[in-house]
């Protein structure tokens, strides 16, 4: 009983404490709902340091907050509450499961501006951003096709929504342009972060004849399954995943926050901030492909960078037709690419990929 | 569909691995719960143990130093459990939580200068010549000590409870915690003890997780297998070899829908990715319609003056 009315005043101290520093209210207050924690190594772990980038550009200025570990779906409205109760000025919720509730957070409280990560539902207060990390795919999935020997390439899914289906469409268009015997095998984990499952479903891949790993879920944990088997490639994915490179992981795909949240934190204290939706690539630096090490073949490293070099400056597009649909029906004519409409929706194979997405 | 890129004996062996982290805190807490102690820190205690198994091998070079401290980690931080609810006298449930909570937070603060960095490996157990037995071989006799460790506490566990004095005890506090006392057993003594037991097994299954079966530190690697080690005793009826059938359920039909799914098997993912749960309780439901019961004590407080 002590114990409990003791917790209880404590909290009430804090929660008055709390109210304190809302009412004097000179910084502005930024904060951030995680999905994973920021020590994945991964996808969280690049939103925590953008995080950091804009505490160090404003420094004293802003003071920014986050709560990681965050469950996808209604749990994720009690944070966001809390945090805009708190007194937050822009909220940042860095996972394609916060979009709902985003938005229905932002409905009740206008003042706060909102930024959600991968959806697609905007608002006046919500603004969505996102990358093109399809065209870091497509450089992935050039280099698997040249360097896969067992002509497998295993794809660890996350959840069956339109980014990662994009990912697996872009990395398999360009390993079967290389080498048209390539064929991939998905699994879906149904997380995006959970170590032990991520290393099983690698084991599974490798233990099925692949030898090229690519992931779209947040750990390492499959880059050491990979490193484990001994010979089998892995790509960097959110993060750079250097520990492991030169071999498994040849390359990865950055996400790089910083300028984005620093320029968006910017015009929420200018009093500038609109709603807007954000989706950059490698062009303007929000996907950065990691180095390309030495395990790769110098000339298959030279057509990759000149792909790199191609996407950005907009002379390629990554989805360029002619590209049929799995059911065999036309999508892309010849030299036609595909709408960005389209793109954001995606929820369909390209022709030769074998298997049915989860509906 | 390609069934054929399914390698049964592969399966088998990975099944056994898989489990074993799952088979190891739920006969730690089956221990405990027939103390009638309800420990929801199982989760916290695993991580404990994954992070001080991980700092501890990395440090010396040496996964079987590891693991003992493991086993100390899970066990010492059990002890702030025990402090809490055998001394203090606190809610069980919410100390449990508390205790979860707290090794998530520990976890990640003692880890935090261990990420990315590769833990020494741990060799198979030289079985010698039983390795090398077709089919039986690989399944049996190709794996690491610690999987044999489980099975061995497992069977140590039913005999104990079954057979010997101690087991009577335990199970004698747990069943009714104020005749035990009258009787001259000293309750909180008894299941300090048995909260130890299962933190140092807890901490175990979570350096299989770190060392084994990963291997690599990540903030929240166990992500959630103490929980569904703690549903397991309860589907279980606190019988150990039940235990020990739920957990290789859980793991062997988890790998084996990874495996279907690789495979390419027309059978929706969903229905795949679920499927490890329901059968499992399925199963254990229907071996449970002997009419086990929960120990009488479970949960309850003791003080010894009422």
């Amino acid at each position: 009983m002590k114990l409990s009315h003791l917790l209880a005043t404590a909290a009430l101290a804090v929660g008055f404490a709390g109210a304190a520093i809302a009412e004097g209210h000179e910084k502005t207050k930024v904060g951030f709902v995680f999905v994973g924690p920021v020590g994945d190594g991964g996808w969280t772990y690049e939103h925590n340091k953008g995080r950091l980038a804009v505490e160090e550009e404003f420094g004293d200025a802003v003071e920014t907050v986050f709560v990681e570990n965050v469950a996808e779906g209604p749990d994720s409205e009690r944070v966001m509450t809390q945090m805009a109760l708190n007194g937050a000025d822009l909220i940042f919720t860095t996972s394609f499961g916060f979009m709902d509730p985003t938005i229905n957070i932002a409905a009740k409280f206008p003042d706060v501006k909102f930024e959600h990560a991968t959806g697609y539902k905007r608002a006046d207060n919500v603004s969505t951003y996102s990358a093109r990390f399809y065209e870091g795919r497509a450089i992935q999935g050039h280099i698997a096709g040249k360097m896969t020997e067992s002509n497998i390439v295993g794809y660890i899914g996350s959840f069956p929504i339109p980014e990662v289906i994009r990912g697996i469409n872009s990395a398999y268009i360009h390993a079967a342009k290389v080498n048209p015997d390539v064929e991939f095998k998905v699994i879906w984990v149904y997380t995006w972060f959970d170590p032990a499952k991520e290393a099983d479903a690698a084991k599974v891949l490798i233990e099925q004849g692949a030898d090229v790993i690519l992931q779209h879920t947040d750990s390492t944990a499959p880059q050491a399954a990979a490193q484990e088997a001994g010979n089998v490639v892995t790509f960097g994915q959110a993060s750079d995943m250097i520990q492991y490179a030169p071999f498994p992981r040849v390359s990865s795909i950055i996400d790089d926050w910083a300028p984005y949240y620093i320029a968006r934190t910017k015009a929420v204290m200018d009093g500038t901030w609109v709603s807007t939706d954000t989706w950059d690539g490698i062009g303007p630096g929000m996907v950065g492909i990691g180095e390309i090490t030495d395990a790769v073949p110098a000339d298959v490293k030279a057509e990759a960078l000149a792909m790199k070099a191609a996407i950005a400056d907009g002379s390629y597009h990554p989805f360029t037709g002619p590209l049929n649909k799995q059911d065999g029906s036309a999508w892309l004519a010849e030299g036609e690419t595909a709408d960005d409409g389209t793109l954001a929706g995606m929820n369909f194979y390209v022709e030769g990929i074998e298997g049915d997405i989860p509906q | 569909m390609d069934l054929s890129a399914i390698n049964p004996i592969l399966l088998i062996a990975a099944m056994i691995a898989a489990s074993t982290p799952i088979l190891l805190a739920a006969i730690g807490e089956l221990v405990v719960e027939r103390a009638g102690v309800l420990n929801l820190g199982v989760e916290g205690m695993m991580i404990t143990g994954a992070v001080c198994g991980f700092i501890i091998a990395v440090n010396t070079g040496s996964p079987a130093v590891g693991f003992i401290a493991a086993a100390l980690g899970g066990a010492v931080l059990s002890l702030l459990f025990a402090f809490l609810t055998q001394v203090a006298l606190a809610n069980q449930v919410a100390s449990g939580l508390a205790l979860t909570l707290f090794g998530l937070g520990l976890s990640a603060l003692l880890g935090q200068s261990y990420v990315g960095i590769k833990p020494p490996r741990m060799g198979d157990t030289p079985l010698g010549p039983l390795a090398d037995i077709p089919v039986i071989g690989p399944i049996l006799f190709g794996h690491d000590i610690i999987v044999y460790l489980g099975l061995l506490i497992v069977a140590g566990t039913w005999a104990t409870l079954k057979f010997t004095r101690a087991g009577l005890i335990l199970r004698a506090v747990g069943e009714n915690h104020d005749a035990a006392h009258a009787l001259g057993y000293k309750v909180k003594r008894i299941r300090t003890l048995a909260i130890m037991f299962g933190g140092a097994c807890a901490g175990l299954g979570g350096a299989y997780i770190s060392l084994i079966r990963v291997p690599q530190w990540t903030e929240g690697m166990t992500a959630g297998v103490g929980w569904i080690a703690l549903a397991l005793v309860v589907f279980a009826s606190w019988k150990p070899w039940r235990v020990l059938l739920g957990a290789y359920l859980f793991g062997g039909i988890t790998q084996l829908q990874l495996n279907l799914q690789g495979a390419g098997v027309a059978i929706p993912v969903e229905y795949l990715a679920m499927s490890p749960y329901i059968v499992t309780i399925i199963v254990l439901v229907i071996l449970s319609a002997d009419k086990s019961r929960a120990p009488g004590s479970l949960g309850r407080t003791f003080h010894a003056s009422q």
